[in-house]
C-alpha cells in the first residue's frame, strides 16, 4: 500500500478509538522509540516460537529478571471485553455506536497524554495481557489445522449429507414402493432406495453449502462440517455433484425416467427454492412440505411407473405430516430464527402456525379414510390408525390452545413416532392383490 | 517487501505501518526469524502481537483479532473457535512460498469475505441483544415490575411475551437480510469457483511437471 500509514490508520480505526490508537502509535514512535526498540530487541533474542503467549510471558518474567525498567505498576481496573459477558443496554448502546462505520474522523489531536500515562497504559496492557496468557493458551488449543484426514472423511460426509434425515427419507420411499400395487421387485426396490438416498445426500450437502453463516449462528446447526471448517466448500459441492449424478442416473436408467425426473425436481426444489425461500417468505414451509412428500411418491412411481391416485395419497399424507412436525419444532427456535433472519410462521404469524398444525393433524384422519377408498389399503386401516391420529390431533389442539413450549415439544415428539407407526399400519393393511376381494366379489 | 495489505484489516495496515518504521532493519536479519518462516509471515505475526498488545484498549470486539499464530511447519489454514460476537469461526490463512496470482486472489477474497461476515453478524447479534434488553426493560416497566425478581435473579419475560419482539426484530431487519443474502450467495459462489480454478491450476502444474520430468 503506497498510502501513508497515518491515513490508513485513520481510515480503518474509526472514531476516538482510531484516534487514540493512532495517537499511541505516534507517541510510541516518537517519544519512546528506545524503550520499544529495546523491548523488541530483547524479545527477539529470547524468541523460540511465534506463540504470542510466549512473547508476553517471557517479556513479563524475563525483564524482571534482567532488572529492566519494568516498574511494577498498580494493576488497573480490568479492561474486560464487554462482549464476553452480558452487557447492560447502556453499554451496549455505546458499543453498537462504535461498530457503526463513520466517515474519516477528525482525529482528536488535542488529546494530550504525558509520557508517564503512556508508559502506564503500556504496562497496564502488558500486565493485563500477561494475565490473559492462560486464556490465550486455552483459546489457542481450540484452533484446528484445516487439513483433511482421510479417516475422518466418512464421518464428515455423513454429517454433511445429514445421513439420519436421508435414512428417514429413504424409509418413506421404501414405504411408497411397498405400498404400491404389483409384484415386489427386489432389484428395482434396492436401486430406488440407493438412487433416492444419493439424491437426498446431494440436496442436503448443497443446503449446508448455502447456509454456513446462518448455521453458525443457530445452536441446532453450529456443529456442521462446513461451519467447523472440517471440509472446504469446494469439496462439499464436489461431493454433492458426485452423489447427484449417479443418484439421478440410477433412478432414470435403473428404475424409470419418471422417478428420475421426480428426483431431479426434488433436488431443485430443496436447494434452489426451499433454502433461499427460508429467508424471504413463510411460504418456505409449504415448499418444504412438498419436498418431504415427493420421496414416497418416487417409491410408488418406481414400483408402478405412473403417478396415480395412490401416489398422490401417499404424498398427501407426508405433506400433511410435515406441518405438525415442523411447526412444533420451530416454536422453540423463534429466538434463533428471529436473530438469524429466517422467515418462519412461528415468528411472523404465530396463530397461523398453530392453526395450520392442527388443521393438518385433522387432515391425516381424512387421508387415512381416503386410503381404502382409493384401494391402497383395506378398511381396517382407518379404524386401527384412528387412535394414533386422534392422539396427534389432540396434541395439535393443545398446541393450538396453549401455544407454549411444553405443548409444542409434546406435539413434535409425537410426530416422530406417529409417522413410522402410521406407515407400518398402512403396510399391514395394504390392499391385497386382486383388490376388491373384501367387497365380496367372486374371484376368478 | 511488505505483503499486500487488505484495506479494512486493522491488524494488517495499522500494525504493519508501525512495524515498518520500527523494524525495517530486522527484516533482513534472518536470525530473528524462526526457522524457515518468510519475512511476510514474520511481519504478520508481529503485527498481530502489536495489535493485540493494544487491543485491550479497543472496546469493540470486532477489532480484536485472535492472538493465535500457527506452528511454523504448518502449510494449511487454521480455523479457530467461534467468535464471541459473531459466532463465526475465524480462519488464519496460510500464505505459501510460491503463491500464484490466482491463489492470492482467492485468499484475499476469502479474507475479505471473512471480515465482511464478521462485521455483519457481530453487529446483528449485538443489535439483537441490545434491543432485546430494551424490550424486556420496557415491558417489565409497563408491568410495574423491577429488573430483578424477588430471588435476586434477573427478571425475564416468557417466550410468548418475547414473541412480539422476535416478530418486530425480524421485520425490521428484513431488508438488511435481503441485501446480505444476495451478497453472501455471490461471494460463496465466487469463492467456490476460484477454489475450483486453483485446484485445476495445481493439477495442471503437477501434470506439466511430470511431463517435463518424463521428457528429461
Amino acid at each position: 500500500m503506497a498510502a501513508s500509514p497515518h491515513t490508513l490508520s485513520s481510515r480503518l480505526l474509526t472514531g476516538w478509538v482510531g484516534g487514540c490508537v493512532w495517537y499511541l502509535e505516534r507517541r510510541a514512535m516518537q517519544e519512546s522509540p528506545h524503550k520499544f526498540m529495546h523491548l523488541f530487541r530483547n524479545i527477539n533474542k529470547q524468541w523460540i516460537t511465534f506463540q504470542h503467549f510466549n512473547f508476553l510471558k517471557r517479556m513479563y518474567v524475563t525483564q524482571l529478571n534482567r532488572s529492566l525498567n519494568q516498574q511494577v505498576k498498580p494493576k488497573p481496573e480490568p479492561v474486560t471485553s464487554p462482549f464476553l459477558e452480558k452487557i447492560s443496554s447502556g453499554q451496549a448502546k455505546a458499543e453498537v455506536h462504535e461498530l457503526r462505520p463513520i466517515s474519516p474522523p477528525s482525529l482528536p489531536l488535542s488529546r494530550k497524554a504525558n509520557e508517564k500515562e503512556l508508559i502506564e497504559l503500556e504496562s497496564a496492557s502488558v500486565i493485563e495481557a500477561s494475565i490473559d496468557v492462560g486464556n490465550a493458551t486455552k483459546e489457542e488449543k481450540q484452533w484446528k489445522e484445516m487439513k483433511l484426514h482421510v479417516d475422518d472423511l466418512p464421518g464428515i460426509l455423513a454429517r454433511l449429507s445429514k445421513i439420519k434425515l436421508t435414512a428417514l427419507v429413504v424409509s418413506t420411499t421404501s414405504a411408497g414402493f411397498a405400498l404400491a400395487p404389483g409384484p415386489f421387485d427386489w432389484p428395482c426396490f434396492l436401486l430406488t432406495l440407493l438412487g433416492t438416498g444419493l439424491a437426498s445426500c446431494a440436496a442436503n450437502s448443497i443446503n449446508q453449502f448455502f447456509e454456513v453463516p446462518f448455521d453458525s449462528n443457530m445452536n441446532r446447526t453450529k456443529n456442521r462440517p462446513l461451519v467447523r471448517g472440517q471440509i472446504s466448500p469446494l469439496l462439499a459441492v464436489s461431493f454433492a455433484t458426485c452423489c447427484a449424478l449417479p443418484g439421478v442416473a440410477l433412478l432414470t436408467w435403473g428404475v424409470n425416467p419418471l422417478t428420475g425426473a421426480l428426483g431431479v425436481f426434488n433436488i431443485f426444489l430443496y436447494t434452489c427454492c426451499y433454502t433461499p425461500l427460508k429467508r424471504i417468505s413463510i411460504a418456505n414451509t409449504w415448499v418444504g412440505a412438498v419436498v418431504g412428500a415427493i420421496p414416497p411418491v418416487m417409491g410408488w412411481t418406481a414400483a408402478t411407473g405412473c403417478l396415480d391416485a395412490g401416489a398422490f395419497l401417499l404424498g398427501g399424507i407426508l405433506y400433511s405430516w410435515q406441518f405438525p412436525h415442523f411447526n412444533a419444532l420451530s416454536w422453540g427456535l423463534r429466538e434463533d430464527y428471529s436473530r438469524g433472519g429466517y422467515c418462519m410462521m412461528s415468528v411472523t404469524h404465530p396463530a397461523l402456525c398453530r392453526r395450520v398444525a392442527l388443521r393438518h393433524c385433522l387432515a391425516l384422519i381424512g387421508l387415512s379414510t381416503a386410503a381404502p377408498i382409493l384401494d391402497v389399503t383395506t378398511w381396517t386401516f382407518p379404524v386401527i390408525s384412528l387412535p394414533i391420529n386422534l392422539y396427534i390431533s389432540y396434541l395439535g389442539f393443545r398446541f393450538y390452545r396453549d401455544a407454549d413450549r411444553k405443548s409444542s415439544r409434546k406435539l413434535f415428539f409425537c410426530s416422530l413416532w406417529h409417522l413410522p407407526l402410521f406407515l407400518l399400519l398402512m403396510l399391514t393393511c395394504k390392499q391385497p392383490p386382486g383388490g376388491g376381494s373384501d367387497k365380496g366379489e367372486p374371484q376368478s | 517487501m511488505l505483503p499486500e495489505c487488505r484495506a479494512g484489516s486493522p491488524v494488517c495496515t495499522w500494525s504493519l505501518a508501525s512495524l515498518s518504521r520500527l523494524e525495517s532493519r530486522d527484516l533482513n536479519d534472518r536470525q530473528t526469524c524462526t526457522g524457515d518462516r518468510k519475512a511476510e509471515d514474520y511481519m504478520w505475526s508481529r503485527a498481530n502481537q502489536l495489535f493485540c498488545w493494544a487491543s485491550p484498549l479497543l472496546p469493540c470486539c470486532w477489532c480484536q483479532v485472535s492472538r493465535f499464530c500457527p506452528p511454523r511447519k504448518s502449510c494449511y489454514d487454521w480455523i479457530g473457535p467461534p467468535d464471541k460476537c459473531s459466532n463465526l469461526r475465524p480462519v488464519h490463512f496460510y500464505i505459501p512460498e510460491n503463491e500464484s496470482p490466482l491463489e492470492q486472489k482467492l485468499r484475499e477474497l476469502r479474507q475479505e469475505t471473512q471480515e465482511w461476515n464478521q462485521q455483519f453478524w457481530a453487529n446483528q447479534n449485538l443489535t439483537f441483544r441490545k434491543e432485546k434488553e430494551e424490550f424486556i426493560h420496557s415491558r417489565l416497566k409497563a408491568k410495574g415490575l423491577g429488573l430483578r425478581a424477588e430471588s435476586g435473579q434477573k427478571a425475564t419475560l416468557n417466550a410468548e411475551e418475547m414473541a412480539d419482539f422476535y416478530k418486530e426484530f425480524l421485520s425490521k431487519n428484513f431488508q438488511k437480510h435481503m441485501y446480505y443474502n444476495r451478497d453472501w450467495y455471490k461471494r460463496n459462489f465466487a469463492i467456490t469457483y476460484f477454489m475450483g480454478k486453483v485446484a485445476l491450476e495445481k493439477i495442471w502444474n503437477k501434470l506439466r511437471l511430470k511431463q517435463k520430468k518424463t521428457i528429461n
